[in-house]
């Protein structure tokens, strides 16, 4: 590996079945479930965990300020370190990140690291609407926001009308093999997707990601904890994040200079040349139907411009496709925002140790997990692999 | 462990920050910081921040203040909902992987404009204490009757842990509460404000914030005269429910001690100073006790949170206190603490050495 300090290995994952409102669980019945789930498939006991680092994207979601004090009982970490992580919609990945840099940097040997949103709690309009002086807010949502920015990237690209509801059928039909996704429509066909009602033109309804409960939970270890467990476990090889302002002159919103750094950061280190070729499997942040051919090109799988053409060609599809993206359903079909991250690390993992169950592609080797918040500022990515780096 | 020191600090503290907002604040604080040692954004390999979007008022709210640091062209950063303290411990494992040798730390708080007793009832269990909305006051008194019941202390005591920060914090620019002539007999002639406590006995409330530069080995020696290197630092905590924890005791910050002092190769007794963030008297005493500081240590010399408390960056605050002390030869080794939630359930312990 590319990277410094010890190697790491995910010896577990958990996840909730993600849903609009988990309301028999409180939020640290949730998390417990995905920790429980997480220890169970590592083989561990609660003794084993050295530190707890969770993450979640604001507070206002449920209400609850500084939630890692509540939960730390239903975590198993009395007497022990907990860190609470927030960089906006990329946390799930951020928070994996820290917690791997509690192992590489040789503080722990067993980090159980989780991510959750509970917005059946509070309301999320609301926590993101809240007045604050001297400004107007849009009230646009992040539809709102998003939309501008994908119209840039479609005529700058001259991608035809209809690639993003390709993306969101491809990803709602994967959700179909995924148990714990949010979004079950078995009976969906590609018209009513085209006809479903547009919110924010270019997004239709049936184009964007919604609102979940849930959780999900890893347990990383070091290299000694990686060699001595029974069952596969995936092999961290390379990870990254950056973060960039929200504006300034000459900043590429389509593909930020903080995306293709990061990007850059990731395969370097994990020893990747060509991205397209080497990853067998990618979870990348798809909120937004288009985001998936935005961040192909951004990520460096595909030419500038020319990222929808892997949608239309079919180059993303788990049938067939050189290169499945989002085989777990995405975020379009399950988002627990806080989590929505980590599950794109966690799918990641799960793929190259051969345990994606329907969603599994066959042999996978190196997957990559990925994720993004704020206006497209923030940046979490990780390469993991079924053999040692 | 690799070496890693506290290099420059910037602090700025008042009652409260009526015409700056959290940019305009921290901008300076991290241009102070960083100008101190000659260094700009592009020399720094990590940045790590804490806040809190329940004192902005503002989901995301760590997003502009992104702005103060200057990130184009991008930067590696992570952000903390939690004292500042947290991101200097976050900040000092970066660096003990080997892949950057200089972090950014900053946090800031300004709760100013809202009721802070009342804002901190939602950190409680969301479904049985928080519907009650018990203020921070209440909650921290519960903790000083029984201590008092204990028998551990009298409101004597406590008045004179009040007087010491009072007359530590003169001369000190931000601190918000100071007196050289103040007597325990004056804090005890004030009303109580939520029994046993009086107004003395309950940090002053503050808006500020707090930036620092950590650099590792020969870097700290090239950019300062005395780097503050981080001997040891440890975090834990303790159960939520305050029913079921004894709240005369910290185990939390016993622990973070010990765990602090195994890195360090000393502990709490061998320190000269120590720098405490206590939301009360009651809180100090229970940190001198369960953190195990020596008599002859001479406890928050820049008066310490007592004297003036911003939520979320007071214990990055006590951090940069201590490591002052050390820098300017004042102190050999310093212990510096932050906390968090209610009766001092997380507690984070830093131990400091000059050359």
């Amino acid at each position: 590996m590319g990277s410094l300090g010890e190697h790491i290995a995910v010896l577990g994952v958990g996840q909730t079945k993600y849903q609009s409102t988990r309301g028999d669980v409180s939020i640290a019945g949730l998390v417990r479930e995905a920790a429980l789930r997480a220890l169970e498939d590592a083989s561990c006991t609660w003794a084993d965990i050295d530190a707890v680092v969770i993450g979640k994207a604001p507070d206002f979601f449920e209400g609850l300020m500084m939630p890692e004090l509540f939960l730390a009982d239903a975590l198993g970490c009395v007497g022990k370190p907990i860190l609470r992580v927030h960089t906006a919609g990329s946390v799930g990945g951020s928070t994996a990140l820290v917690a791997t840099s509690l192992i590489q940097g040789r503080i722990h040997q067993r980090v159980l690291t989780l991510g959750f949103e509970k917005q059946s709690e509070s309301n999320a309009t609301w926590a993101l609407s809240l007045p604050q002086p001297f400004s107007v807010s849009i009230n646009a949502g992040a539809g709102g926001y998003f939309s501008p920015i994908i119209r840039r990237y479609m005529a700058r690209s001259g991608a035809p009308e209809l690639i993003g509801c390709m993306v969101a059928y491809k990803d709602r039909q994967n959700a179909l093999l995924n148990p714990y996704a949010h979004i079950h429509q078995p009976d969906l066909t590609f018209d009513q997707v085209v006809e479903a009602p547009m919110l924010w033109d270019p997004i239709r309804f049936s184009e964007t990601c919604p609102s979940s409960d849930g959780a999900c939970a890893m347990v990383l270890g070091d290299e000694a904890a990686g060699d001595a467990a029974d069952g596969p476990v995936a092999w961290v090889h390379g990870t990254a994040m950056r973060s960039e302002a929200n504006n300034f002159p000459g900043r590429d919103e389509v593909s930020p200079q903080a995306s293709r750094d990061c990007a850059a950061e990731v395969f370097a280190k994990a020893g990747i040349v060509n991205p397209r070729s080497e990853i067998d499997v990618a979870e990348m942040y798809v909120p937004f139907s288009w985001y998936e051919p935005m961040w192909l090109e951004s990520l460096g799988f595909a030419e500038k411009d020319k990222g929808w053409e892997m949608v239309e060609d079919g180059s993303t599809e788990i049938d067939g496709g050189d290169l499945p993206v989002n085989c777990s359903g995405g975020v379009l079909s399950s988002n627990p925002i806080g989590a929505s991250g980590m599950i794109r690390f966690a799918e990641a993992a799960l793929q190259v140790r051969g345990m994606a169950g329907e969603h599994q592609v066959d042999g996978a080797q190196k997957a990559f997990g990925h994720a993004y918040g704020g206006g497209a500022q923030y940046f979490a990515m990780w390469v993991v692999g079924a053999s040692k780096p | 462990m690799r070496e890693i020191a506290v290099v420059s600090s910037a602090i700025h503290q008042v009652e409260a920050l009526t015409f700056k907002t959290d940019v305009q604040l921290m901008v300076s604080l991290i241009n102070e910081a960083r100008d101190a040692v000659d260094l700009v954004q592009a020399d720094v390999g990590f940045t790590c921040s804490g806040s809190s979007d329940f004192l902005a008022g503002q989901g995301f709210s760590f997003v502009q203040t992104l702005d103060a640091v200057g990130a184009s062209p991008p930067i590696n950063e992570s952000h903390v909902e939690m004292d500042g303290a947290f991101a200097l411990y976050e900040a000092w494992v970066k660096l003990q992987i080997g892949e950057i040798d200089i972090a950014l730390v900053y946090s800031y708080g300004k709760s100013s404009p809202g009721s802070r007793r009342d804002v901190l009832a939602v950190q409680l269990d969301p479904y049985t204490v928080a519907p009650l909305w018990p203020d921070a006051h209440a909650v921290a008194a519960l903790q000083a009757r029984l201590l008092i019941e204990s028998g551990a202390v009298t409101a004597e005591e406590l008045a004179a842990i009040a007087v010491r920060s009072q007359r530590n914090a003169v001369g000190n620019p931000n601190a918000l509460r100071a007196s050289a002539d103040v007597t325990v007999a004056d804090v005890l002639a004030t009303a109580v404000v939520a029994d046993p406590l009086r107004a003395a006995d309950l940090a002053a409330e503050a808006d500020g914030g707090c930036a620092m530069v950590l650099a590792a080995g020969d870097r700290a020696r090239e950019l300062c005269d005395r780097p503050v290197w981080i001997r040891g630092i440890d975090h834990r905590i303790d159960a939520h429910g305050l029913g079921v924890r004894d709240l005369v005791t910290a185990p939390s910050a016993t622990l973070a001690t010990i765990h602090a002092a195994d890195r360090a190769g000393f502990g709490a007794d061998s320190v000269d100073i120590a720098e405490l963030h206590a939301a009360s008297t009651a809180q100090a005493h229970i940190l001198t006790v369960g953190i195990g500081l020596g008599h002859d240590v001479r406890i928050d010399p820049s008066g310490g949170s007592l004297a003036g408390d911003t939520l979320m960056a007071a214990g990055l605050m006590r951090m940069a206190e201590a490591a002052r002390q050390v820098a300017s030869g004042d102190a050999d080794r310093a212990l510096a603490h932050a906390s968090s939630g209610p009766c001092l359930q997380q507690n984070l312990v830093c131990l400091l050495e000059g050359d």
